[in-house]
């Protein structure tokens, strides 16, 4: 079994053996499969796709169906060593808060998302005057479901202004792009980023 | 009738009988010195008698979860849409037992039988039940049938109620439960309506205060009443709506008190027909063992310690417009079991049908179950178990 997303093969480096962890939109249960079998680890998915809920059924990942802008109300304080969110953070009402809940929930938090400081996104804005249409982001501006789109920087500053703290960050790039440029530049060359967070 | 039984139909079906001479100790403090169980089974049992799937039933469920009884049927068994060959309670893999509870009124022991001790029926003086006593006598039989350990134990409604007490009860003799449409326990308004519901029978001139057997009578009324209130909310808003609307029985208005809207006639008619077939003794007991269920009552309210106790895993099923036992109050469970550590998984079935859905044919509510149940099947084949 291996993991075929990038920001999943980073992610799961940084889960610690036998942890409990909750993974916010979990999709078909990809990570969480991955991390019970190599990592001993016991958790939740939980996700609203109707498709997706049953691939993880099927394969025995534990799901729930439950919509992330509802919050987290139903899990307890610190009930959790990790939360995870990939690919998910720039679809939701309220990024912020999430984070804030994600960080009531568990001791540490990982989140992923596009990078819309990334090169192409740049080129694709500053030559065609349109909003970028990519790979990662394949949705045009009035059906996307990414309303929330933010950058490294971006996201270092509203760290910085709630006091969380940057455990571990790293660029996940599609093409598997290990270039030099993205580790110094990563809001220039990274195409999605990845941070590890706690309190 | 169906012209032919169809293939993915368990087919033709016998009841069985099993009787019982231990005692069994009820909570209300009472005891049954002895008493039957009627039940079906459905597929094969494995030589390692793994592959074990028990159902519970609802309020007015039988033992007749599946199949025909004879050619002649006009209907199948309560649950035959989600049990036979191919589907997600598969038949060609799985052994499934299903029985009529404790203080039924179609074959086990209850208020229509006879009580040994005075040589009449029981009528009223059988003893009330509980969800926990129910799985008391449910373990008897799977003791009388060599399973030590049930594959799965499935309900709906009340009968999820039953599965969630079996791992309460029970945890070592279960792997999986699967909770569909359920409740942790009865709110207030939920009480209120079996209150409406019992009323209705026991304010009927034919009741005798549950006596009416020796006055060769029925409550019928009553009885008829107390499962329109109960049919209503078994139903969605939207479900009526579009069923009747307010469609008229002729085409004006009469300004009288006769069934006159399409609702009207078809309440009435559930009714009658469900007074000719029901117990209204067994309706009232049935009643109470669901206001009584509260499995967190053991440990102050908190039902993520109870569920501590637990080993099994668990499928939460639960129906968008279901108002009875809403997605909310299945997730009081699933909150609970995550709480508890317990390995669950949930999902809530968009469906117009109301509380009746888990009793529908649903593309999504199929797939899910499947998925689940196939999974427990796999691993038992694969010799996992």
């Amino acid at each position: 079994m291996s993991l075929n997303r990038p920001d999943l093969a980073i992610i799961q480096q940084w889960v610690k053996p036998n942890s409990r962890v909750l993974d916010l939109g979990c999709g078909e249960g990809e990570l969480l499969n991955y991390l019970k079998t190599h990592k001993q680890t016991h958790g939740y998915g939980l996700e609203i796709d109707a498709d997706k809920i049953t691939a993880c059924i099927a394969k025995g990942v534990n799901v729930i169906e439950q919509n992330l802008d509802d919050g987290l109300s139903n899990f307890q304080d610190q009930s959790y060593d990790l939360v995870v969110m990939t690919q998910a953070l720039q679809a939701l009402r309220r990024p912020d808060l999430m984070l804030e809940e994600m960080l009531r929930v568990g001791k540490e938090c990982i989140v992923t998302f596009p990078n819309f400081a990334y090169w192409r996104c740049r080129l694709y804005l500053s030559l065609k005057g349109e909003m970028p249409v990519s790979k990662s982001l394949p949705h045009t501006w009035y059906n996307t479901p990414n309303i929330h789109l933010s950058t490294f920087r971006d996201f270092e500053q509203l760290c910085r202004s709630r006091n969380f703290h940057i455990l571990d960050r790293a660029v996940g790039n599609s093409e598997h792009e290990t270039h030099w440029a993205t580790q110094i530049w990563p809001n220039l060359f990274g195409e999605v980023a990845i941070y590890r967070v706690s309190r | 009738m169906p012209n032919a039984i169809p293939e993915d139909s368990v087919g033709i079906v016998e009841p069985q009988s099993a009787r019982f001479d231990s005692p069994l100790e009820l909570a209300c403090g009472r005891t049954l010195d002895s008493y039957e169980l009627i039940y079906e089974t459905y597929g094969t049992l494995n030589a390692q008698r793994s592959n074990a799937v028990l159902i519970c039933h609802a309020l007015s469920g039988t033992h007749h979860a599946a199949g025909y009884h004879s050619v002649d049927d006009r209907k199948p068994g309560w649950w035959d849409a989600y049990i036979g060959p191919g589907k997600p309670i598969d038949t060609s893999r799985f052994y499934v037992v299903c029985l009529n509870n404790l203080g039924g009124c179609n074959g086990s022991t209850g208020p229509t039988s006879i009580d040994p001790k005075t040589g009449k029926i029981f009528g009223p003086d059988f003893p009330v039940m509980t969800v926990p006593d129910w799985v008391n006598s449910q373990a008897r039989l799977a003791d009388y049938l060599g399973i030590d350990v049930w594959a799965a134990v499935v309900g709906g409604s009340l009968g999820g109620m039953q599965a969630l007490q079996w791992s309460i009860s029970f945890p070592e003799r279960m792997l999986h439960t699967v909770v569909i449409a359920a409740a942790p326990k009865l709110t207030a308004q939920n009480i209120a309506f079996n209150e409406v519901a019992r009323q209705a029978i026991m304010s009927d001139p034919c009741f005798h205060n549950g006596r009416y057997a020796d006055h060769n009578t029925l409550p019928r009324q009553g009885l008829a009443l107390a499962r329109m209130v109960g049919h209503i909310t078994y139903l969605s808003e939207d479900s009526m709506g579009d069923k009747f609307g307010r469609d008229l029985r002729s085409d004006k208005i009469n300004f009288g008190f006769d069934v006159e809207f399409q609702v009207e006639s078809y309440l009435r008619y559930q009714g009658e027909m469900f007074s000719e077939a029901f117990d209204a003794n067994t309706y009232l007991l049935m009643t109470k063992a669901l206001d009584y269920f509260d499995p967190a009552a053991a440990c102050n309210g908190n039902l993520a310690e109870v569920l501590k106790q637990a080993k099994s895993d668990y499928l939460l099923v639960s129906f968008s417009t279901d108002w009875r036992f809403a997605p909310a109050r299945s997730e009081e469970i699933v909150n609970a079991l995550t709480q508890a550590g317990r390995n669950v998984s949930y999902a809530c079935i968009e469906s117009p049908h109301g509380h009746d859905a888990f009793l529908i044919p649903n593309p999504r509510y199929q797939a899910v179950f499947s998925a689940y149940m196939n999974r427990i099947a796999n691993g038992i084949e694969a010799g996992a178990l």
